[in-house]
Formats: C-alpha cells, structure tokens, sequence
C-alpha cells in the first residue's frame, strides 16, 4: 500500500508502530507543542474543534448496532489530526495531517477503509461550531445543538453508512475534569466522551442495505505525549450495560508494569473517574488474527462497583489493517453485568 | 617469313631447364602457307602457340612476327602487334557473350582499324552466318559460335592466324566442315595459318607438320 | 565421415582469407549499424518508459483544465465529492539564473511516493523534513548535481528511479518556489476509486480526463519520427551490409563447386554437405555477430550524446547519458545476423542443393534471361512506388509517409537495373569505336553481377541526397526565421523584476526602444501553453514570421481583441485564422495570425502585454529586447555593464544568440550527418566485395578481348572506366529519387512529427559534391581489382583459353 510505506517514512513521528517509543508515536517528546495542563477547563463547543499546537487528535465513534433480524453490527468512524509541527497554516504550508478510518464489523465480516489529506486547503478539518469534521466525503455533522444530533457518513470499496446520532445524555469529562493521566509519570492527555448516543440509520454491505438501530459513543481526546517511554500499547474498553451504567476502561501495557485507569458512569450520566488499578482486565483467549494472536476473549473487573465480568469479540477477525493497524470491534459482555461495547487493541505484533 | 621462332625455351615456375616447357624449339612459317602443330598433351603446343601470338613471354630464343622481334617488345606494342597482325581461333571459340554476332564479327578488325566492311560481308555469306548477326552467342550452337570465332579472326586479315584444336568442341561431320572453309578462308585472306592439334586427319590437310615432344620439335 | 567433410569444406577459408574477412566485415558491418541504432532507440524509448513511470503519470488517469491551471477550491470539492485525487503543480524555478523543471507532488497521496519513500529511505536521513520548510528535492544524480551547484537551502534526495531533468518535491515546497498558493497544473485520478460518485464531467465540466498511457506516450508520440528515422537507417545499413554478404556467401560457394561435387563423388550424402555448409554459416553469423553487436555498442554510445542532443533540442524529451546493455537487445542482434545470413546465402544454398552430380557448371546464360529478370524487378518496383502513392494518398500520418517513402525507395531500387541496362544500351548504340562499344555491352553484362550493390548504392546516395536537402533547406529557413524572429540588435536578461523596472527606464531615457519580453505557463488541454504579451511596436509588425494573418492583424493584437498562435499548436489543435480560442474560461481571443516557430515542441500564443498584465500582473519582467542603431550596440552594452549589475552572459547581441541557436541546430543533426556518411561507406564497401566477387567471372570475358590486343593495363583502365559508369548512372538516378525523398520528408514527415511545414531548397553544389563522393568510391571500389589485373600473369588469362577446362 502506497500511503502506509510513505507514512512510514516522511511521518517518522507518528505511523511507526511498534518502535520502542510506544504506539503511534504517542510516547515521543513534546517539542514545541503544547502538553495538556493539570486544571485547564475544557470549554464548549469550542474543545469539540481541532487543537493544532497539540500533536494528536481525534474523534472517535463506535457504535454497537442491530438489524430488524437481530442480528449485531459494530461500526467504526474515527478522525485523527497529527501535526508535523505546531499550529496552522495557509494551504499547502499546513503542516496539519488527517487520517480517517471507517469500518462495519459483523460476526462474518470486517470492512474498513481509510483516508489520508493534508490540511489547510480545504479537503479535510474539524470546525467547532457549527460542528463539522469532514475528510473528503466522509463526514461528522452536527445537525442541531453542538453534538447533540449528528449525521455521520463514510464509504469504502465494499460499504458505505449513513447514522444520524442523538445524544439522550451528557458529556462525560475523563480524570480530573476532562485531564486523563496515562501513565504512572504523569504522562496526560484531554480527554472525554459522549457514551449516550442513539443511533439510526442505514448500513450499505455487498449483500444490500440494512436497516439499523442502537448505541454509540464517541470519544475525544487530545495530547502531545500522552503514553511514557516504556508503554507499547492499550487495550481500551466501552462497554454499556444493560442496567444503564457505562464503563470505560484501560490497560496501558508497560515494560515496568502496566497502567490501569477508566471512568465509571452512571445511568444518568455521571462520570466517576476510577483509581489507577482499580480496573483491571487479562486476557482469557487469544485468536490469530493476521498472523498476529491477539486477545480476543477478556475477563475484565471493577471490584468497587462488583463488575466481573466476560468480554466477547463479536468477531475476531476486527483486524483494522490501516497505515497503523490494530484490533478494534464489537464484544459482548456477560458475567456479573451484560451488555455490549467495543474494544480496541493496540501494539500487538 | 610471317613466323619465324629460334630456338625458344619457355618455363613455367618451379621448372628446370630440363623439365621446361619448351626447350630450344625452331620453326619458320611463310606467308600464305600453314603449320599443323601436334604432339601429346603437355608436350607444350599451346605454349608455343600462345608465344607464337605474342601473348606469354619467353624465356630465350627469338620470335618474329611480320618482322617484329618480340622479345624486344613492351606490353604496350605486343598488345598493338595483336590487335593489327594476329588473331586466334580457341578450342573454346571464347566469343564476346555481351555482344551480338555482328559486333564479334567486327570486333578484333574494328580494334585493329582494318574492318573492311566488304569482306566483313564475304566471310558472313560464306560462314553461313546471314540470318544470325543480331544474335548473342549463347543462342548459337557449338559449330555456329566456332564459325563466328572464325569469321572475327579472318575479318581483321591478319597476317598470321593461330588456331589451337579449332574443331575439339565439335563433331567429326561438323568438324571437317568447318576446317575446310576454314583453310579456303585462310588461303583467300593470304593469312599464314599456325594451327595446333592432335587430329592426324586435320594435320593432314595442311601444308607443313611439326611433333612436338617433350618441348622439343621432332 | 562428417568430420574429412567438414575440413574439406572449411579448409577453402585458408586459401581464401580475405573472403572470409569480407564476408565477416560485412556481416559485423550489417548488424553492427542495425544494433547501434536499435540500441539507441531502445535506450530512449526506455528512458521515456522510464520517465512517464517514474513521474507516475503511467498510473493514473489526469484531470487537467481546458486552460489556465485549477484552484485549490476545485480540488477541495471534487476531494469532497468523495474522488481520490492527488495534486502535482509543475513549473520552472531558477537558481542563480539555472532553470529546473519542478513536479510539485503531495506526498501523503501520489503514486509515485514508494519510489522517493524507498530513496529516502537509502539516505537514511529523517525524511519528514520534506513536508516541512525549507523542505526536500527529490532528483535523478545528473539533476541533483546541477541543482546542488545551484543552491543549499533545501538538501536534496538523489535517486535514480527518476528521470534526469526534473525536480520532485512536496507541494508545500513547491507552491512556495513558484508562488502559486491557490493553483494546480492537473490532479491524477488515482485507482481504487468508490462507486457510485458523481461522474466528473458533471462535476467540473471545465476539466478534461486525459487516459494514462496517452499522457505516457506524449514524449513517444512525439519523437516516433525520430526513432522511425533512425530505424530506417538501420534497416538500411543492414541491408546494403547483407548485399555484401550475399554476394561473398554466393563467391565461396561457387569456388566450392569443385570439390562438393567431388565430396559427392566420393559418397557424402548432399544433404550432410548443405547441413554442413549452413552450420558453417551459422557460426560465421554469431561470431561476425557478435563482433557486430560490439561495434555497433560502440558506435551507439559514441552517437548516443548527440542523440540526447537531438531529443532534448527538438522535442524536449530528456535521454539518459549511460547505454545499457539489454539482453534482448543482444538475442535480436544475433538473430538479425543469423537471419540476415541466411536470407543472403539461401539462393546460393538452393542452388548447390539442386546442382546436378555431373553436370558442368551452368554456362553463363546471362543476356535474355538477365533482361527479363530486369523488367520483372521494374514491374514490382512500378508496383511498390505505385502503392506507395496510393497509401500516401488515402491515409495521412507518420506512417503513412514512411510506408510512401519505403515504397518509393524500394521501389526505385527494383526498377534500378532495367534503367541502368536501358542507359547502356542506349549508349551502346551511340557509340562508334568498338573498344567504347565492348565496353557499354561488358558493362552491361556485368549488371547483374553487380545490380545489388548499385541499388544499395542508390539508396545510400538518395537518402544522403534526401536528407541533406532536407535538412540544409530547414537550416536555411531556420537562419531566415532567426533573423526575422531575432529583430531586436540586444537582448538582457535583468537579475529581478526591479532591475528590469530600472533598466527599462534607463534605456529609454537613452532613446532606445525596449521591447519587453514577458510571458506566462498555463496549459491547454493538459500540454503546456507558452502565452507571450508582446507590446505594440513596428519590430514586430516588420519582422515577425507570419505564416497567415487575418487583415490589420497586429492591430487587433494591440487592441488585447485577438493572438498569435503558432504553427505546431496551429496544426495540433487544428487552429486558423478566425477562430477564436480560450485560453481560460472567461478569456477567449480570435486567432489573427498564425507564425512559424521553428525548434519548439510546445504550443506558444502571443497577445498584447496589456492584455496580459491585466490578468497576470504578476509575471516577471526580466527580458528585453533592444532596437538600436547597429554601430552603438558595443557602446550601450558595456554602459549596461557600468550602471547595473548585470552578469556578462545575460547581455547577448543579436549575432551572439543567432550563432548559439545555429550550434544547437547543427547539434541536433550530426547523427543524421554520421549515419548519412557510415551508410555510403558502407554501399562504397558494398561495391568492392561485388566487384572482388565478379573477378573470377572476369577473366574468361576479358581473355578475348586480351588476345585481340587490349593490354592489361587498358583493361584495368575499363575496369575502373566500368564502375565509374555504373556508379554515374546510379547517382543521376539517385538525384531525382533523393529529391522526392527530400520533398516527402519537408512536407510530410515533418508536418506530422513537428508540426511545422519546412519550404523546400535546392543546393545543386552539395549534390555534385556526394555525386563526385559516390564516383571516388566507386573508383577506389574498382581499383584494387583493377591493381590485380593489371599486374596479372599472362599465364592466369591463358588458362581461359586451355584446352582441358
């Protein structure tokens, strides 16, 4: 694939994945962009646009979906900036890189796809209000209130989707206040999530277009340096339960020790922010996944809020095989609660 | 004399006094009169008619033709004595294939500047020659192309004729044929004949005869 | 059995070692000119291949505007439209007064990325700095020399996966370099596009899809006469090389009759003999190959500069400097040479093949059967020429004119003979003595003997006769086109804008007439577009080449109401005076006239500069034309000098640029001179192996002749007397032939390569020059037989006339 070896090469600083410097580059040194600050305010609509003097970015929806048959669909739409350099710039001269990937997950297919553009002149960008995150014709808009009602598209060889979203809860601030600590160093990013999506719209597989309904949830996040030097990857989970309560949790896996951290939120919409090791999750089966195993069979626990529970890949074959690639797919949770999510794996080679 | 060779000796590379081709042979021809030459083959009767006719040099003795010593000669005047005084009749007959009858004919006397177009005409009517002059050679058979040969060599009126085997390429019928016209010819051009062959029957119908053997006349 | 055979066979080589060489020269010689120029073609075409491949353009389809560029805004909404489009922006950037052609790519999306990822990567330094300022260049080594010379702010990667040339680099950089922010030369439609999207011509209706593989075959298509003329010279060399070879190959096989009739004799099967005779031939083919193939390497990386010269001159198209050696270069060379021996020696193989035991050698029955073999050869000549017209009339393009010209060339060889042995005749006639008589009818008789040298004779002579017409009357109209074009008395060249802005000043305070040189790149129809604004001055209405003019043309110019076009991109588009033509969508002039502009392969249009400026008010202002008084141009040039900083080389007088364009055009043509030349040595060579080969046929016809009184040297003398003769007649003939060749190639050939019409001139001196060429070498051809003969022993002629033969 021709982006992913150039990538490689000229974004020595990003798409280099497995590099002792950590996942997506995420564990190299700040230089000159700006670091998220312990007790800076999160303000809206305007944290919902593009922060160009952080490094990365992104605008991540994952929802769990089902057709009138009942049967279950994951779908994937996330956006990513990374910044060559800090700040923004005319045209050409932008030293902004987008990257988009979509992908619709059933229990016997997984289809993805990806885009890459520069930014600056026009053909990929987020803006803040009215909410607006395009690259070409994929797009994430806002059709009421900041994100309150949006419409998302994408389309690749084989799928396209059309959602429309409507947020029934409120945002969800991770850590202190939308500031999320990543390592035991401190290393941080911003970061929060909208988890109360519901979600309509229409599936175009190979086999026809499908009706679908459920839920989503999108996840926001921001930093320059956000994993410490010893991390190579996450394993990160979203999970909603049939009782109404969220949990996101997740494992950075480190050389001196992995770092755990999530969020509890509650039915109606609060978020509490979880003690480092107080969620853990280790890994029951794996599955071969492109040559690689990766977990795709979970136990995961919350023992302050008696959650023990299993987690299910609906399909193990998620493999997103982008310029980075990871695992990223639908599960199923049963155990001491039940419900659905969406995991992702990252750094496994 | 027209002819007149002395003690000639003529040897080819690689050959000794004692193997030469020709060792010290003598003869005389007068005008008007004629010489059959014979011997064995390798006994040197085309040599001696070749030097005869001032086409090869020898190495000693002395060749006069008409009163030309040939030895004396550059290739420049043997070339001219040639052309004006001598002509051959070949085995081969050896006519000109790119030119037409006519111009064979013609040829050695127009070279010579002797054509005279009146006896051109005589020795065509008496060769038999008539319907055939814009012929080229290759369409005439043997004994026709052996009259044309005949009528080129007679038409310069050379002082000495050379013949060697005139008539091997023919028939026996054929052959006394054109010997006799030949030799009527020859007499009416007042031309000596030097004629070299092996036939005893041609031999015979000339005034002299010469052997040759082993380079030497017997 | 085999082997006595075999040693037999070859031991005739021994005895004859000059034979051998000749026929191995001539072989050598046939395929060494045929690979030289196939080796010089391959190269280039591989480096267009090459070229096309590596700027990616093989790829993909382009979306390229009508005119004018595309804005960035376009390119956004077709990206958003859900097409995956990559941009490029090409232009020229200088620096320190060199000019690069730069390919601005973005280098997240074009195709041809891998390469520069994987050169990149070999430099082993942190690519990411190309996306950033300054930012990086990528270039073949030749270019990355040039430009490193040229400057340092930005590092460049060297790779050699890129045409020589040419500067890569990210958009970013070169947006910056040629300040265009908002503009792109063309978008490549990449591959793996979604269904469904809404097609583009609905979507931007002013953009043409151009195929892939046709903006590939741009350079191709236009240097296809080049190589199409190169390849004739070839097959030309070649052939006149196997005429050599054909009449040696007949030699040595006729001197063999004798002792294959023996080996017969003595119980070798015939078909073991031919077998053996054409294994014999095969491997004098590959090693006569071989040899060949090393000659014409040679030759070809000798001529490949001045090929390069030719390509980048005339077309634009950028070779590469090093010959590579291509293994099915190698195989076609020694198949040529195998075949091409073959082909020769066929005839001679049949024969022996069908040679009777016993019989005497066939006697050589020439006369009639040559005349009728002659007026057979006439018939299918007539007929080639024939259909060669008929070709040229019912099609138009390249090929066409080749396929008239190889049938007219043909053609005329067949029909070669038959005139010669008709002059002859005619001459024969009138001819009074009967040495001069003898002579005409033995030359005649030799024609048949002789016939395929003098057709690679003619040929030869034509083509030199031809092409030199062709291209002396191009250079005459290209000298009468450089004074016309080239009316000012100076030319400057300021270092900036300002300078140009000072200068302007300062020489009309002088009283001078300055006439500024300005012009802008857009393209049209995907090629690149030269538009010229040229102010109202009398230079231009005295002097310039109009071809075709509308009335009150150059007033209409001034009025900004109408342009120039010039010839090639008249022809291309298939422009006239009167129509009108849009160079942007909301900028559309009528055609006024039409100017030849010759050594230019690309579109060019002149309009007024206040027409221009008023739309580009950008564009530099850094050249000027000076008109003055011829006597005070040493004057103001060194005032020039004084008052501004001006580099010597950028103030150049008229004579000076009129001699640097002169020595470009010359340049261009010293292949064609070289080939030109190597093609009558070759037809000269040709003559000398028939006339060596004829010698032993010779002597029973000059025997006779001898005897009656013809000394050897005056035979010599006819010898020479002959060749002459048949050497005169070819050249007259070759004159009328070249002619027509000459017109085929002016206004045919290069209408369709060019795109210019070239007025055809006549230079009767050059013709008797080549003519006198072809009678010295037909003269030093006959001279060594002649040398031989008039040496011979008297022995050798008396052998004719022994008895026992």
């Amino acid at each position: 694939m021709n982006v992913r070896s150039v990538l490689t090469i000229f974004i020595a600083g990003w798409a280099t994945e497995a590099l002792p410097q950590g996942y997506a580059g995420l564990g190299t040194e700040a230089g000159g962009f700006s670091v998220p600050e312990l007790g800076g305010q999160l303000s809206f609509p305007r944290d919902h646009g593009a922060h160009p003097d952080f490094r990365i970015e992104w605008w991540y929806l994952t929802a769990n979906l089902t057709d009138t048959g009942g049967n279950d669909y994951g779908i994937q739409w996330t956006l990513f900036r990374s910044a060559l350099a800090p700040g923004e710039a005319e045209g050409w001269q932008s030293p902004q890189i987008w990257m988009a990937h979509a992908a619709v997950t059933a229990p016997d297919q997984h289809l993805f796809a990806e885009r890459i553009a520069r930014g600056g002149v026009g053909q990929a960008g987020v803006l803040a209000d009215p909410f607006d995150a395009w690259i070409g014709d994929w797009q994430m808009r806002s059709t009421g209130e900041a994100i309150e009602r949006m419409e998302i598209t994408a389309s690749g060889q084989e799928f396209s989707y059309e959602l429309q979203l409507f947020a029934d809860g409120p945002l969800a601030l991770h850590g202190e206040d939308g500031y999320s600590v990543k390592s035991a160093s401190g290393q941080a990013s911003y970061y929060y999530s909208q988890p109360h999506y519901q979600v309509s719209g229409t599936l175009d597989l190979p086999g026809g277009p499908i009706a679908v309904t459920g839920r989503g949830w999108m996840d926001r996040e921001w930093s320059s340096q956000p994993l410490a030097e010893d991390q190579s990857g996450w394993d990160w989970f979203s999970l909603s339960f049939d009782s109404g309560d969220k949990l996101m949790g997740f494992v950075l896996r480190g050389e001196r020790g992995d770092f755990t951290s999530g969020t509890w939120i509650t039915a109606d919409g609060k978020a509490e922010p979880l003690a480092p090791g107080a969620f853990y999750a280790e890994a029951l089966a794996a599955s071969d996944v492109q040559g690689r195993q990766v977990p795709t069979r979970w136990h995961a626990s919350l023992p302050e809020k008696g959650v023990s529970i299993e987690v299910q890949a609906l399909n193990p074959k998620s493999w997103m095989g982008t310029t980075f690639s990871y695992w990223e797919g639908p599960v199923s949770v049963s155990g001491s609660h039940s419900g659905k999510g969406y995991l992702e794996m990252t750094g496994y080679e | 004399m027209v002819l007149k060779i002395r003690n000639v000796t003529k040897s080819y590379p690689g050959q000794t006094p004692e193997t030469a081709v020709l060792r010290g042979v003598s003869l005389d021809l007068a005008a008007g009169s004629s010489l059959a030459l014979t011997g064995d083959s390798g006994s040197g009767k085309s040599t001696l008619l070749h030097l005869a006719g001032a086409l090869d040099q020898f190495d000693s003795g002395e060749i006069e033709i008409a009163g030309t010593r040939l030895s004396k000669l550059r290739d420049r005047q043997r070339a001219a004595l040639r052309r004006r005084d001598v002509s051959l009749v070949f085995q081969q007959f050896n006519l000109i294939p790119s030119l037409r009858i006519r111009q064979n004919i013609s040829l050695h006397a127009r070279l010579g500047n002797r054509w005279d177009p009146d006896w051109g005409h005589v020795l065509v009517d008496r060769l038999g020659l008539t319907g055939l002059l814009d012929r080229y050679p290759e369409q005439l058979s043997g004994g026709q192309q052996q009259r044309v040969a005949i009528g080129r060599a007679l038409a310069l009126r050379p002082k000495l004729l050379l013949a060697d085997e005139p008539t091997g390429n023919l028939d026996e019928t054929a052959s006394s044929a054109v010997m006799d016209l030949m030799l009527e010819l020859v007499r009416e051009s007042g031309a000596a004949l030097f004629l070299v062959t092996h036939s005893n029957a041609i031999a015979g119908m000339l005034d002299q005869r010469l052997h040759l053997q082993l380079g030497q006349t017997v | 059995m085999i082997r006595s055979a075999l040693s037999a066979i070859l031991s005739h080589w021994r005895r004859h070692p000059l034979q051998l060489a000749t026929l191995m020269a001539g072989l050598a010689l046939a395929t060494g000119l045929w690979s030289a120029v196939q080796a010089i073609n391959g190269e280039a075409r591989a480096s267009y291949a090459r070229a096309a491949e590596q700027l990616g353009t093989t790829a993909a389809d382009r979306l390229a505007p009508e005119g004018g560029t595309i804005t960035l805004q376009q390119y956004a909404s077709l990206r958003r439209s859900g097409w995956q489009l990559t941009p490029v922006l090409e232009g020229t950037v200088r620096f320190k007064r060199q000019s690069f052609d730069i390919m601005g790519i973005d280098l997240l999306s074009h195709p041809l990325v891998p390469a520069l990822a994987e050169a990149a990567e070999q430099d082993s330094v942190p690519a990411l700095d190309a996306l950033l300022p300054p930012g990086r260049f990528f270039a073949h080594p030749e270019t990355a020399r040039m430009l490193a010379a040229a400057q340092s702010e930005h590092p460049i990667t060297e790779t050699d996966r890129l045409p020589p040339g040419v500067l890569i680099a990210d958009i970013s950089l070169a947006s910056r370099l040629l300040r265009q922010p908002d503009s792109l030369s063309y978008l490549l439609i990449l591959p793996d596009q979604v269904s469904g999207l809404t097609p583009l011509q609905h979507l931007a209706p002013g953009l043409i899809r151009i195929p892939a593989r046709s903006a590939a075959a741009d350079t191709a298509r236009l240097t296809d006469s080049f190589h199409l003329n190169l390849t004739a010279f070839g097959l030309l060399s070649f052939a006149v090389g196997l005429f050599i070879v054909q009449g040696t190959i007949s030699l040595s096989l006729e001197q063999r009759r004798g002792m294959i009739r023996t080996l017969r004799g003595l119980g070798v099967p015939m078909r073991v003999l031919v077998v053996l005779l054409a294994a014999e031939l095969a491997v004098v083919a590959l090693i006569s190959g071989t040899a060949g193939l090393a000659g014409g390497y040679l030759v070809a990386a000798a001529l490949l500069p001045d090929v390069q010269a030719t390509l980048a001159g005339l077309y634009g198209a950028a070779v590469d400097g090093s010959l590579g050696l291509r293994l099915e270069w190698v195989l076609s060379g020694l198949a040529m040479a195998c075949s091409g021996t073959f082909l020769a020696g066929a005839q001679a193989l049949y024969d022996l093949w069908r040679m009777p035991l016993l019989a005497a050698p066939a006697p050589q029955a020439r006369g009639q059967q040559a005349i009728r073999s002659h007026k057979a050869a006439a018939c299918a000549g007539a007929l080639c020429i024939l259909a060669g017209i008929a070709i040229i009339a019912l099609f138009q393009g390249l090929l066409a004119g080749f396929v008239f010209l190889s049938g007219l060339m043909l053609g005329a060889a067949l029909v070669l003979p038959l005139l010669i042995a008709t002059g002859l005749r005619i001459g024969a006639r009138l001819s009074t003595r009967p040495f001069t008589e003898w002579l005409w009818a033995d030359t005649r008789a030799q024609l048949p003997g002789m016939s395929l040298a003098l057709m690679a004779l003619l040929l030869a002579l034509a083509t030199n006769i031809g092409v030199g017409t062709m291209v002396s009357s191009f250079r005459l109209t290209f000298i009468g086109w450089l004074d016309q074009r080239l009316a000012a008395e100076v030319y400057v060249t300021a270092v900036s804008d300002q300078q140009g802005t000072r200068l302007t000043q300062w020489l009309e305070d002088q009283g001078i007439t300055v006439l500024p040189i300005r012009r802008s790149e857009i393209r049209y129809k995907g090629a690149p577009l030269r538009v010229y604004g040229v102010a109202d001055d009398e230079t231009y209405r005295l002097n310039w080449p109009l071809l075709e003019a509308l009335p009150g043309v150059w007033d209409r110019v001034a009025a900004g109401e109408a342009l120039l076009v010039n010839e090639q991109f008249a022809r291309r588009h298939d422009l006239s005076p009167g129509l009108s033509l849009a160079l942007a969508p909301d900028w559309e002039l009528t055609i006024a006239g039409i100017y030849s502009d010759y050594g230019n392969p690309n579109g060019q249009v002149i309009t007024s500069l206040a027409a221009l400026l008023d739309r580009e008010p950008d564009i530099p202002n850094r050249q000027f034309g000076l008109r003055l008084p011829a006597e005070d141009v040493p004057e103001i040039v060194s005032s020039i000098r004084e008052v501004f900083e001006i580099p010597r080389e950028n103030i150049v007088d008229q004579a000076g640029i009129k001699a640097r364009s002169l020595s470009i055009f010359d340049r261009t043509f010293t292949i064609t001179s070289a080939l030109n030349l190597l093609t009558l040595g070759v037809a000269g060579f040709a003559m000398l192996t028939s006339l060596l080969t004829l010698w032993s046929q010779r002597l029973p016809q000059l025997a006779p002749v001898w005897a009656m009184g013809l000394s050897r040297r005056q035979l010599a003398g006819a010898e020479i007397l002959r060749s002459l003769l048949l050497a005169a007649f070819t050249a007259v003939l070759a004159l009328p032939l070249g002619l027509v060749l000459a017109w085929a190639l002016l206004a045919v050939i290069n209408v369709e390569a060019f795109g210019w019409k070239l007025p055809m001139h006549l230079f009767p001196g050059d013709w008797l020059r080549l003519i006198l060429l072809a009678l010295l070498a037909a003269a030093v051809a006959a001279a060594l037989p002649a040398r031989r003969l008039s040496r011979l022993d008297p022995a050798e002629l008396l052998k004719v006339f022994a008895n026992e033969r």
